[in-house]
């Protein structure tokens, strides 16, 4: 439903995006994730036409709608691209009651269709007994759920959404996120949401495009990327973990601190020059995540907690291992140790993320 | 300290404006300043006497004596038509004056019958025409422009200013009402365009060809002249050959009266008395092209160049006892 | 300077200030509107001993005249000034066109000339006599002129005056709404030229309704104008029945009709903000990208603005230079210097009290949004509807009532003369000046205290931050804006304006607007653009000013 190929873009001598491609197939929700700065609010003006691309593609179903060829670009007008819009502050309309706002790109529709619609909208969203206030009487979270009524009304091809919990709190958030994602599944709406939380994204998007400095590092299901980062920045940006330092012993092994590591080591050599084949002997970085090291009384490796953070069901500790590096431990929060007390870990990884030096 | 501050500056701003030293008059005067502190100063320089004066235009400053009555700081009141004059003595605003030397210099057509007040200055309000465009002998009444054959051919300045009311209310004490508004109805249907907002520009509408005559102020007329010589302009005496009591062009004042509560009185006699004599009547009326009011003066040579006249010989007083009942004359025959 | 501005505003704020917070903001509204209402009720009094016969006469001759004539010129401004300056606040506010960053400031430049200035200017070059039509006349034997002195060209000429306070209001609500609401109406399908209409315009209606009352009611006053056209209004029957039929009680009927008139515009106002609670709600998010207007989209902006900019200011302006070249040498004076001084510092403290009253009007309006407080705050700036004399006069005869009784009651006692307390005392005159201007103080002051959030006001008492500390730290500062567009607007008014100013100042107090009286009073008018031309230039400090600032968001 929605393909960017190679699309860039600068603003004046400055490059904002370069050469960022992907592909959201219908009914498929998509995400850019990266931190501010990043270029995602960029592409998303861009899909919806505020701004001018000054290379590449973007095709929305089988349309092209902007695209830059012979030193001209092209572009279809906004409001041409049939492209819903949800905000990061909303931009509810304060001089109209949210049913008139619902309603506000259903002017083609007859009256007695559109009353429909906006009920029908205003049902999913369930906020049918709000039809006649004004935004501002509203909450954050009802404001936002009118925003999303008022943007898939019109029964959009695309739906795109800018940053659209960050004004909400946390438990608004999540609730909020599993809610949407289940209309936009309801209504097979394809959509790509734009966000700097990956909480966020992960409880929302099929595929997670993570960005950085206008470049897509990684398209890919949250679980891939969690696990299997294809950089550093990913696995920086993802989850949480520490890089340890190791060496290649062979196809299937990797010698850190910590031990050997068993798992395949083909393909998952990666480093930012993007080489696919490990030498043997070669210095790599190591990812380890908190639920790679495992609490274990019986291990002969010790570790001293230096700090732990109570998660509620479990403790991350921050250990520190004989060599001196530092490593995170998810644990159990029955296992209550305190800070300077040794306890034993082993390695629990059964596949190998490793970045060359 | 703010405290201290804003108090200071209430203080300051009470200070009044008005506080007046013993032997100074006071003037309210809706006489332009450029017209009469030329001589005030004139005055003071003779006399040693301040003369302290504000203008304002004749309505408000009326309306002002009445409201302070009693306590008003002004000695003199000064308007520039008779009108107005004659509407202050009968709110009894001002106070009789018997004063021989004001008696002597001032015509009694020119002066109110109960000495409430005095003309100053005489200003004609007469014809000026095209001589391009009227063959001598064409003109002869303010009557008769509204003749039907003057049809498009006159200009007239807006019926709002006291000069053209205090004209109509003339024409109603010799004629009565019903004549007067057949002959204002005359003048409106034959005007070539809507009335103007002042004299001047209506002479200029005649020199450009609009119209061919108009009615003003005869010092309209020597301004204009003194900055526009060659325009086709000459001035025209009306009613001259009448013989009843419209005979004569129509003449206003501007004058003044001393005022009922005057704190001043004797220094505002003399001012008056001052302002009459032979020495001050030039400067008074030739600063502005007038005619001087006391007969014994002679005019202006620019002015007295515009040939002699016979004035119409009504007390000016008329204009005002009239002037409310011209206004709605004018408002009925539709002259705006 | 902006600091040793703000003391004196900060000084006599905080003396109003606490008298409002002891006396409640009731007092201080009602003392306020009633301030106002003195000259109204002095001038209505005079209806207890009505004078029929010329009531019948104005009833049967003037009166159908004139309510059609003001109704066609109220409609005729209303929806011109409308139109300009909605239209010119938006290309300056939200577009981007060649010359857009000049026009911005300029546009608001005619609010600088006296509106009977460039009546007198238009009527010079357009009419039979002036210049237009005798080169036609002369070069092409043409013997067509413009119908400049028509109804037409008063509607033409008071909007060509008057669009600035809609272009000022307009404006500042414009670049109070960012890009979002736009950009989500063009995702919902809605082209930008029709999201104008649905979505920037409705949301700006309270502020463009702001300037156009403002714009409305100085056209009802405007005396000088209609004047220079010969137009007549019902002020010109005012004054006409006031002084030249001598007849108060006459005088007095009309400008109650003319009150009441007033009172019905300043309900519709009341009632088209109540429906309109979103001022606050419309964050100002995204100073996003102007809409650049391309090729011939471009070149009319651009023409259009030159356009108003030449008949409204330029040519104007330029007239007045000519004129003042060949009289120059003649009329400037060391006195001048006094005028430009007097008019300089009446404006400067005059602006400095209007917006200190109107500080504490809106304050009192916030303390308490009752709609009887909104009612009264509204009664408080009918002053700026009132024929400039009748609120001279109405308001001097209560000033000198006072006077009277103090001088009689201490002659009585003290068997001593005393002269005028108040009359003739800057205090008197700088409080008449309120009395007329609070209204155009009052709408920014209004609009700016709106944006402050009751929110921010808890945020602030939670830092320990109230009452007159908050006002400092807090709610000035996010008033600066809006409290200088007030002072620049009051401060150009109180130097144009004429009636007050010669009714209450004292002996030998000539300001530049007194001047231009003199000289206009006797139809000199060329000698009159001398002082015309100081007035603009002394204007135009204040306005730049007043742009600066209105800016500073963008």
């Amino acid at each position: 439903m929605l393909a960017l190929e190679h699309v860039a873009q600068s603003y004046g001598s400055k490059p904002i995006l370069s050469d960022v491609s992907f592909v959201l197939s219908p009914g498929q929700i998509g995400c850019l994730l990266g931190p501010s700065g990043c270029g995602k609010t960029t592409a998303l003006r861009l899909i919806a036409g505020f701004e001018q691309l000054s290379a590449g593609e973007i095709r929305i179903g089988a349309e092209i709608v902007s695209a830059f060829a012979n030193g001209r670009g092209h572009s279809l007008l906004p409001e041409q691209r049939r492209v819903g819009l949800v905000f990061q502050d909303y931009a509810l309309f304060p001089h109209l009651s949210v049913a008139k706002n619902v309603a506000f790109g259903l002017s083609a529709m007859p009256a007695t269709d559109r009353r429909m619609r906006v009920a029908e909208m205003l049902d999913l969203v369930g906020l049918s007994h709000e039809a006649e206030a004004y935004p501002h009487q509203l909450s954050g979270g009802q404001q936002q759920r009118v925003a999303l009524a008022r943007a898939l009304a019109p029964r959009p091809r695309l739906l795109l959404l800018d940053e659209p919990f960050s004004n909400l709190d946390v438990e608004l958030r999540e609730k909020l996120s599993l809610e949407v994602r289940d209309i936009l599944k309801q209504e097979a709406i394809t959509a790509l949401l734009v966000t700097h939380d990956q909480h966020e994204a992960f409880a929302m998007a099929d595929n997670i495009g993570v960005m950085n400095k206008g470049v897509i590092q990684q398209w890919d299901t949250p679980y891939n990327l969690y696990h299997q980062p294809i950089n550093r920045f990913v696995a920086d940006f993802i989850g949480q973990g520490v890089l340890l330092p190791g060496e290649v012993l062979n196809s299937r092994q990797v010698e850190i601190e910590l031990g050997v590591l068993e798992g395949s080591v083909d393909g998952d050599c990666s480093d930012e020059g993007g080489c696919t084949q490990c030498d043997l002997g070669c210095r790599v970085d190591v990812l380890i995540r908190p639920d790679d090291i495992i609490h274990d009384d019986d291990s002969l490796l010790m570790a001293e907690v230096e700090r732990k953070a109570f998660r509620g069901a479990d403790f991350l500790y921050t250990l520190k291992l004989p060599g001196g590096q530092r490593v995170l431990a998810q644990v159990d929060s029955h296992h209550n140790h305190a800070i300077g007390e040794k306890i034993g870990i082993r390695l629990g990884v059964d596949h190998v993320v490793a970045f060359r030096k | 300290m703010k405290t201290f501050k804003s108090m200071l500056l209430a203080v300051s701003l009470m200070v009044s404006g008005y506080a007046v030293q013993a032997d100074e008059v006071v003037v309210y005067s809706a006489r332009n300043e450029q017209l009469i502190k030329p001589l005030f100063d004139a005055y003071t320089k003779e006399t040693g006497v301040k003369v302290k004066f504000i203008t304002d235009k004749e309505g408000p400053l009326m309306a002002r004596l009445k409201a302070e009555g009693r306590n008003t700081p002004a000695d003199i009141f000064m308007t520039v038509d008779a009108g107005n004059l004659w509407q202050a003595a009968q709110e009894d605003l001002l106070k009789p004056v018997n004063s021989k030397i004001l008696a002597a210099s001032i015509p009694a057509h020119l002066r109110d019958p109960g000495n409430e007040w005095f003309g100053l200055s005489v200003r004609a309000r007469t014809l000026i025409y095209n001589p391009n465009k009227i063959k001598p002998g064409e003109l002869t009444t303010y009557e008769d422009l509204a003749n039907p054959k003057w049809k498009n051919r006159l200009c007239l300045r807006t019926s709002k200013k006291v000069y053209n009311q205090s004209l109509v209310g003339m024409m109603m004490n010799e004629y009565g009402e019903d004549k007067t508004e057949q002959i204002v109805r005359g003048w409106v249907a034959n005007q070539a365009t809507q009335p103007f907002p002042d004299d001047t520009k209506a002479m200029e509408a005649v020199a450009a060809g609009l119209c061919d005559v108009t009615i003003v102020n005869t010092y309209y007329f020597g301004r204009l002249m003194e900055k526009k010589p060659n325009l086709p302009l000459a001035i025209f005496w009306p009613n001259q050959s009448l013989k009843n009591n419209s005979a004569g062009v129509h003449v206003n004042i501007s004058g003044a009266g001393v005022t009922r509560h005057a704190k001043n009185e004797a220094g505002a006699i003399k001012l008056l008395e001052w302002l009459a004599s032979e020495k001050a009547q030039n400067l008074y009326a030739d600063v502005n092209m007038e005619y001087p009011a006391n007969l014994k003066v002679k005019p202006d040579a620019a002015v007295a160049a515009w040939g002699t006249f016979k004035p119409n010989l009504i007390n000016v007083a008329q204009a005002g006892a009239l002037q409310a009942k011209a206004v709605m004359l004018m408002d009925r025959a539709g002259y705006k | 300077m902006i600091t040793a501005e703000k003391a004196p505003v900060a000084g006599a704020f905080s003396f109003v200030s606490n008298a409002s917070s002891r006396f409640g903001p009731w007092t201080v509204a009602l003392a306020l509107a009633l301030l106002t209402l003195i000259p109204v009720t002095v001038v209505a009094l005079a209806m207890l001993d009505p004078d029929q016969a010329i009531w019948d006469h104005l009833w049967r001759h003037v009166l159908p005249e004139l309510l059609v004539n003001t109704l066609w010129l109220v409609i005729g401004v209303g929806i011109g000034v409308t139109v300009l300056g909605t239209g010119l606040a938006w290309l300056t506010a939200a577009c981007e066109f060649p010359g857009r960053k000049f026009f911005s400031w300029a546009l608001l430049l005619p609010l600088a000339l006296p509106a009977y200035v460039t009546a007198f200017v238009w009527i010079g070059l357009l009419d039979f006599t002036g210049g237009l039509a005798t080169w036609l006349r002369d070069s092409w034997d043409i013997t067509w002129t413009p119908p400049i002195r028509s109804r037409g060209g008063v509607i033409l000429v008071m909007v060509l005056a008057l669009y600035p306070y809609v272009y000022l209001t307009a404006r500042t609500a414009f670049q109070g709404q960012g890009r979002r609401l736009l950009e989500a109406a063009q995702s919902l399908g809605v082209s930008r030229r029709r999201a104008f209409f649905r979505v920037a315009l409705p949301i700006a209606r309270p502020g463009i309704i702001a300037g156009l009352s403002l714009a409305l009611m100085e056209t009802l006053a405007d005396f000088g104008t209609v004047s220079v056209f010969n137009y007549n209004t019902f002020t010109t029957a005012i004054y006409k029945a006031w002084f030249s039929m001598f007849s108060l009680p006459a005088a007095s009927q009309l400008a109650t009709i003319l009150i009441f008139f007033v009172l019905a515009l300043v309900m519709l106002e009341q009632l088209s903000r109540n429906s309109a609670h979103y001022a606050n709600s419309a964050r100002g998010s995204g100073g996003a990208r102007r809409i650049r207007l391309g090729g011939a989209n471009a070149a009319m902006a651009t023409g259009f603005a030159s356009l108003v900019f030449l008949l409204a200011f330029a040519i104007p302006l330029i007239q007045l230079l000519i004129w003042t070249s060949d009289i120059m040498v003649s009329d400037l004076d060391a006195r001048y210097f006094d005028f430009a001084w007097h008019s300089l510092l009446l404006a400067g403290l005059g602006a400095l009290l209007v917006v200190s009253l109107a500080l504490a009007l809106g304050y009192a309006q916030r303390l308490q949004p009752t709609p009887g407080m909104q009612l009264t705050a509204r009664l408080a700036t009918l002053g700026y509807a009132l024929p400039g004399a009748v609120l001279a006069v109405g308001f001097y005869i209560p000033v000198a009532g006072i006077d009277n009784l103090i001088i009689d009651t201490w002659r009585d006692w003290t068997r001593q003369e005393i002269g005028q307390v108040f009359g003739g005392t800057l205090f008197v005159m700088l409080l008449a000046y309120s009395t007329r201007f609070l209204a155009v103080g009052f709408g920014p002051v209004e609009t700016g205290l709106a944006r402050i959030t009751k929110t921010m006001d808890e945020a602030a008492q939670v830092l320990g931050t109230t009452g007159m500390k908050r006002l400092f730290r807090v709610h000035l500062p996010m008033l600066r804006a809006p409290l200088l567009a007030a002072a620049a607007l009051a401060f150009v008014d109180i130097m144009k304006e004429l009636p007050i100013t010669l009714m209450t100042r004292p002996f030998g107090w000539d300001t530049l607007a007194t001047r231009v009286f003199e000289m206009t009073s006797e139809g000199e008018w060329e000698r009159a653009a001398l002082p015309a031309v100081a007035i603009c230039l002394v204007g135009l400090l204040p306005i730049f000013f007043l742009v600066k600032h209105s800016d500073a968001r963008t």
